[in-house]
């Protein structure tokens, strides 16, 4: 199963590093983990997304939050929440591409943020299924370049992660 | 009060109460070093190799209670305390390590002697710092230690750049009274309502174990289950980082268990309804083929890690807590009488459990010629009247010390059980020789063993810590000869050591008292006069058979109940 991990973490140097050490030392999966400081700037926001059986998840979990730099953290995947991904692409846009990837970014709802003679880049945010069709829908043969943030997420209602 | 950053180090270390730093000097801490000479509060105890350091503050700790304090330099200095770092964290031991570092404006320019300790050390401590700030340095020293002694404990790494302890840069010192991590609250009151339903369960047991480990001693919480065992009328089994914590003399006690427990402790696992563990951790070495470990039982857990709880095998209730808390609200409750205990089932399981010990699964071969390891070690037991310190190192000296020395109270034995890191013994005793000088402290090796840290020696007679070397010297790393001999068909690769020194001189040259001993006779007289000689380190050679192996014995990855027994001892089919 996939999960999606939040998590409050001290703001410190070596705090990150504590964390993908954990995965690696104990034998983890990591699909994407993402990190940036949050409005208070002593601490950071990460959002792990690993995938594991419910034993695995439980271990996970409880070996983070024994990490002395861990404020706080919850499995947001456990429940009802918002999950978000930034991705840009480069594609090829020549001859009949052109206006068929302008056509398929306006059906994904994205933003092409530069043009040149023969490349787009598309912006397009979603969760991670919604970027892989839309890899797949353009076709992986047009396509020059892909960065995807990994995913954010945030747990809908008055529910949350906050000290 | 205005002192350099060393001084405030030092000062740290007088208001933290340390009595004892191990340490070896080097370019990065010799401001330190220079703040340590200028005062004689905290008694500095020069090792021959920083991994002896972080071993004998283990040693003191472990028997203590209190937290051991380790210096040493950068970049080496640092590396070669990784082993001992890495021991302390395996067995939760608390310990304070202060690291010099290259001066903060070189680190990350390859410096002579620069290693990133805090990198490397990281997943063997319970945490680390790198201090980048002198006016942080005292609030980081109060952090380590309520981190390192608090919780589970673990050894907390203080990573000090040469910079800081500048001589010249002087700053206010005022060392903190108290402090809060926002991060880390470690739980310590188990919550009721498990408890009481650990207690429903434990008064109706028909075929109950207590299975306690080391987080009895480390919570001081012996007594505690003593008295809750003795109440129950319990059988308990020890771990081997448990040993002590039950009374080995008390007859509810039915041996270690594991990969050489006894037959009583093993089958008795096997075959239980309830189990009640008590700060242990289901060890590999403890659990066996975890599909087939206690099959018929509900597990209660009590752990101050809730990571510890369901982490290799599913326990029904989990209880998070301090064990020595847990515990006593565990008795209150059942003295309290809510539930009445059901005491004719055990009486059953008594009857079956003295059926399974009447096997005498440790018995050896007691009229042999030749020096039998298992002899020397009940009579050194017998010597010390049960009441001595035992270090060990790793192998199997360190198993026939488990089985054959009856420790009856904690913190008594001494030994690397999570890591098992030969070199363990020596400086581990010089540490608790230290803590207890009036003690009687023997440290139980191997040839192998003792060449590992052997130069703590030299630290021995310069402290004058009089501790007892039992060295049973088989020629053999014995424990991979055992292995080799029962699952490689006898194919001894490279388990014999062909040129050994001549540990009597080499005592002799260290300035302590050698003595060889080849015949069984002999046991008895030279531990005796080695205990006699209480001002001298007594190194005892003891010529032991190089075929003897450790029983019971279940190999690595079988079930409690397939056991590998001595020669000439049979399981009681009968029962099976």
């Amino acid at each position: 199963m996939r999960h999606i991990i939040s998590i409050l973490i001290e703001n410190e140097s070596g705090a990150l590093s504590r964390v993908a050490g954990l995965f690696s030392a104990r034998g983890y999966n990591i699909e994407s983990l993402t990190v940036a400081p949050t409005q208070d700037p002593s601490l950071s926001r990460m959002t792990l997304v690993t995938l594991g059986s419910d034993d695995i998840i439980e271990q996970i979990t409880k070996q983070l939050n024994k990490l002395i730099d861990v404020v706080k953290l919850i499995d947001i995947s456990e429940s009802s929440h918002i999950e978000r991904e930034l991705m840009l692409v480069k594609v090829r846009a020549v001859n009949g591409l052109r206006e068929e990837v302008k056509r398929l970014t306006d059906i994904f709802r994205g933003n092409i943020l530069d043009v040149t003679a023969s490349t787009y880049v598309v912006e397009v945010t979603g969760e991670k299924s919604k970027l892989d069709a839309f890899i797949q829908t353009v076709g992986e043969d047009n396509i020059i370049e892909v960065v995807r943030s990994g995913a954010t997420g945030i747990l809908r209602g008055e529910r949350g992660l906050s000290l | 009060m205005e002192l350099s950053g060393g001084e405030i180090l030092v000062q740290c270390l007088k208001d933290e109460g340390v009595e004892y730093i191990f340490g070896y000097p080097g370019g990065a801490v010799l401001h330190i070093y220079d703040a340590l000479f200028k005062q004689d509060a905290v008694k500095h105890i020069l090792v021959r190799h920083e991994q002896g350091a972080t071993h004998a503050a283990d040693g003191y700790a472990r028997a203590t209670g209190k937290p051991g304090v380790v210096l040493v330099t950068s970049g080496p200095g640092a590396t070669n305390a990784v082993t001992g770092i890495a021991t302390a964290y395996m067995d939760s031991i608390p310990l304070v390590v202060f690291t010099g570092q290259v001066p903060l404006p070189v680190i990350g320019s390859d410096a002579f002697q620069e290693a990133d300790i805090v990198g490397i050390t990281r997943p063997c401590v319970k945490h680390n710092f790198l201090v980048k700030d002198v006016t942080k340095l005292a609030e980081t020293v109060k952090k380590a230690f309520y981190i390192a002694t608090t919780g589970r404990p673990g050894p907390v790494l203080v990573d000090i750049p040469k910079s800081l302890t500048d001589p010249a840069i002087r700053i206010p010192y005022e060392y903190p009274q108290s402090v809060s991590i926002r991060s880390y609250n470690p739980s310590v009151k188990g919550h009721r309502w498990q408890i009481r339903k650990a207690v429903d369960l434990l008064a109706t047991a028909r075929r109950p174990v207590i299975y306690s480990g080391g987080g009895v001693v480390l919570s001081n919480a012996a007594e505690g289950l003593t008295e809750l065992a003795r109440f129950l009328d319990f059988p308990v089994t020890n771990t081997l980082m448990g040993l002590g914590a039950f009374p080995a003399s008390d007859r509810r006690f039915i041996g270690m268990l594991g990969m050489h427990g006894t037959y009583e402790a093993n089958m008795a696992m096997h075959d239980c309804d309830v189990l009640l563990a008590v700060g242990a951790r289901f060890d590999d070495r403890v659990t066996g083929k975890i599909s087939e470990f206690c099959p018929t039982a509900k597990i209660i857990h009590i752990d101050v890690d809730p990571a510890s709880i369901s982490k290799t095998v599913r326990v029904d209730i989990p209880i998070v807590g301090d064990v020595g808390q847990v515990l006593a609200d565990m008795l209150e409750m059942l003295k309290a009488g809510d539930k009445a205990v059901q005491r004719e089932a055990p009486a059953a399981w008594w009857e079956q459990i003295d059926r399974w010990r009447s096997v005498q699964c440790l018995n050896y071969d007691s009229a042999s010629d030749k020096i039998k390891p298992q002899y020397v070690i009940e009579q050194l037991w017998q010597v010390t009247r049960g009441d001595a310190y035992v270090t060990s190192d790793v192998g199997q000296h360190q198993m026939w010390a488990a089985q054959f020395y009856k420790f009856d109270r904690p913190r008594r034995w001494i030994n690397s059980g999570g890591l098992g890191t030969m070199g363990f013994g020596l400086p581990a005793a010089i540490g608790v020789k230290l803590a207890f000088p009036e003690a009687d402290v023997a440290c139980v090796t191997g040839e192998a063993s003792i060449q590992m840290c052997i130069q703590e020696l030299a630290t021995a007679l310069q402290y004058r810590t009089p501790v007892k070397i039992v060295n049973l010297n088989n020629g053999y790393m014995g424990m991979v000869r055992q292995w080799q001999e029962f699952l490689y068909e006898s194919r001894y690769s490279h388990s014999y050591l062909e040129t050994l020194p001549d540990f009597v001189k080499l005592a002799e040259s260290y300035g302590h008292v050698g003595l060889r001993i080849s015949k069984p006779a002999e046991v008895r007289g030279a531990l005796e006069e080695a205990f006699r000689l209480r001002d001298r380190t007594v190194f005892l050679d003891f010529l032991t058979d190089p075929t003897e192996n450790v029983y019971p014995m279940i190999e690595a990855g079988k079930a409690h109940h397939d056991m590998r027994l001595a020669p000439g001892v049979s399981p009681d089919t009968e029962l099976a």
